[in-house]
């Protein structure tokens, strides 16, 4: 019934708005994905973790936990940031970005949530940590405030369909309420998005040392920020494109700023921690860890360079390309700690199953669909474009 | 009074007797094929394997510090008094945390089932806290898995490793490793040729994360001071920079 509905609403509206498809054929592949992931979600049911993934005894987590948790977290850190840039320090010209970020913080936390009903075992049993406590567990952390941090955005989100549907009363309590609750979610995304490195310093004999440090939680911390920033000029390129409408360059060049600093900081951290390890030598043993961790470092080295330049942050495809190559770069990290690096320590190469692809495909698909269809309906990009000024 | 098992790869003759009594007393199905599967699984909770011309056991090594227990978010793994670390499957959510945290690899998963349990050996728990001796050890001929005391079966480790110094490497597996075990192996060859973890830390696994962990409340209340203050701050100096301008217009 809300399918069909959200389907009739939709689509027919993207032919009548301004702006260009940017994939052809994104509708059929929305489609197909979809009908992909309810078909996985029925042998999953059915048959169990094993007939939908490659799982096994000394490899038990792999692309879901490594993509659509860990990575899928990471992507929505832009809305604690942005939330913190503009509430907390008071930056109010940020604010045109804001409400995107928030969304896309929202979207992504509640589709971390399908893909953890994807991948656990028990997924009928995934509020028992509400009441079976176990303080020494990262995990029970996590999960804790990634239930939290979801209320937050929740809260956080819904002025905008108040705004919407012109109801007042709860517009007024959630202004009221406001200052505690943006700094509830920054505190709380403080803890989980540095926890999920956390998890795996229980693994120090797993983990390949090229990743494995006491400062994963410090690194991985660091890293959400940067990855939330480069996903807030990657949310305006691409929404300035679907939607038609100018691109907060100036807005942008600011946040690419502050992403440069951010990168060279989270690169020299590295560097230096693995030079006081020891382990600088490992970069030049030929083996697949290393290629992979080389890979992953120029994917963040390079942009933190060029975001120096004076043209590269005022040249839209140019921070385009940057923050482009900033996502790649978290997503090669959080799969290499995840998967690529845990291999030779679990004595296990692991290919995810295509049923596995495919969801995660789905998941992504959705969290588009889903982010456009709200920005048609609700007041994401409206109340940017009426307080921003012409761009001179 | 911690509970131990103490298995002596130099007496092992490999006759499975241990997994046929395991099997039973986990109602699991048991015939050549599995008894040819020299692998811990969901349906085979102990396993013999062949290292050249020497044996060797897996099974859980239920550690004084269990990683498992420590990173299971619903507590549903626990070290008990006793020894065993114990499995209460209507507590686990199938996060299988516990796999991946475990240094010896243990927990296995039923990946074929609707409603998956995690699978390992609980050192037969309800057995032991009657005072009886772990299936396994009750089943075996030669006396190379026996259940006890842990600081006896140490005790009796040395001993035998004492009387025959020629036929024993001279070590004992599980003292140290990850802050000790409760399953301890003695051999005749180093202990990585019996396919066990050698390079394993000698601290319990749990401190690494603890430390991370025990920040949190720091995290939250500095967190908040912090936050909180900066909010103050920038918030103040609006107001004030408001104020002044009202002040300036005023007076004109």
């Amino acid at each position: 019934m809300m399918a069909d509905r959200a389907k009739t609403m939709t689509f027919p509206n993207t032919v009548s708005l301004p702006g260009v498809h940017r994939l052809p054929f994104w509708t059929p592949i929305f489609w197909v994905l979809m009908a992909g992931g309810a078909y996985v979600a029925y042998l999953r049911l059915f048959r169990g973790l094993g007939a939908v993934t490659n799982l096994s005894d000394p490899f038990p987590w792999g692309l879901w936990i490594g993509f659509d948790v860990l990575c899928g977290v990471g992507l929505a850190a832009g809305g604690f940031t942005l939330v913190a840039v503009v509430h907390i320090f008071n930056l109010k010209r940020y604010k045109p970005i804001l409400r995107p970020a928030i969304l896309t913080a929202f979207l992504g936390y509640v589709l971390v949530v399908v893909a953890l009903l994807f991948d656990l075992g028990r997924p009928d049993r995934i509020w028992h940590p509400l009441v079976m406590w176990n303080p020494h567990s990262v995990m029970f952390e996590v999960a804790w405030c990634v239930m939290l941090y979801t209320s937050v955005l929740a809260l956080e989100f819904v002025p905008a369909v108040c705004e919407r549907f012109g109801w007042k009363a709860p517009l007024n309590v959630l202004r009221a309420i406001s200052i505690p609750v943006v700094i509830l979610g920054v505190i709380l995304s403080t803890l989980h998005q540095s926890s999920l490195g956390s998890l795996y310093l229980i693994v120090p004999e797993k983990l390949y040392p090229l990743w494995y440090t006491p400062l994963m939680p410090v690194l991985f911390y660091i890293s959400a920020i940067c990855v939330g920033v480069a996903m807030t000029i990657f949310e305006s390129w691409h929404s300035s494109r679907e939607f038609g409408r100018h691109i907060e360059m100036p807005l942008l060049s600011g946040m690419a700023r502050l992403l440069a600093v951010l990168l060279s900081m989270y690169i020299a951290l590295r560097l230096m921690d693995l030079f006081q390890r020891g382990g600088l030598g490992l970069v030049l043993v030929p083996r697949m860890e290393t290629y992979l961790w080389l890979l992953e470092m120029s994917l963040l080295i390079v942009p933190a360079l060029l975001l120096y330049s004076y043209r590269v942050r005022h040249s839209a495809p140019a921070l385009y390309a940057c923050s482009l190559m900033v996502v790649f770069g978290f997503i090669a990290n959080r799969l290499n700690v995840s998967v690529t690096g845990m291999e030779a320590g679990l004595g296990v190469h692991y290919v995810p199953k295509w049923t596995e692809v495919t969801v995660t495909l789905a998941v992504v698909a959705l969290g588009f669909a889903i982010f456009r269809f709200a920005a048609r309906r609700l007041p994401i990009f409206e109340s940017a474009e009426l307080s921003q000024k012409p761009v001179p | 009074m911690s509970q131990a098992i103490l298995y002596d790869s130099t007496l092992c003759i490999g006759c499975r007797e241990c997994e046929k009594a395991c099997a039973a007393r986990w109602k699991l199905p048991y015939n050549d094929k599995i008894a040819a599967e020299e692998k811990i699984s969901a349906h085979k909770l102990t396993a013999i394997q062949t290292h050249g011309e020497h044996y060797s056991r897996r099974l859980c090594m239920h550690c004084n510090e269990p990683a498992c227990a420590s990173v299971c978010p619903v507590g549903a793994l626990n070290k008990t008094a006793l020894g065993p670390v114990v499995y209460d499957e209507t507590k686990c959510i199938g996060c299988r945390y516990c796999m991946l945290a475990c240094p010896f690899q243990v927990p296995t998963y039923e990946w074929s089932s609707r409603t998956p349990r995690v699978r390992k050996c609980d050192m037969c728990y309800d057995r032991r806290k009657a005072g009886l001796p772990t299936a396994c050890a009750e089943a075996c001929p030669t006396g190379a898995t026996i259940s006890g005391d842990r600081e006896q079966l140490i005790a009796e480790a040395k001993r035998r490793v004492a009387d025959k110094p020629d036929q024993y490497y001279n070590r004992i597996y599980g003292i140290n490793e990850v802050g000790g075990t409760s399953v301890l192996f003695l051999s005749a060859v180093p202990f990585d040729q019996l396919g066990l973890k050698t390079r394993l830390p000698k601290e319990p696994l749990p401190q690494l994360t603890w430390g991370a962990l025990s920040l949190v409340p720091d995290v939250v209340s500095a967190g908040g001071v912090l936050l909180g203050g900066i909010w103050w701050i920038t918030h103040r100096r609006e107001e004030v920079a408001a104020a002044e301008r009202g002040e300036k217009e005023g007076k004109k």
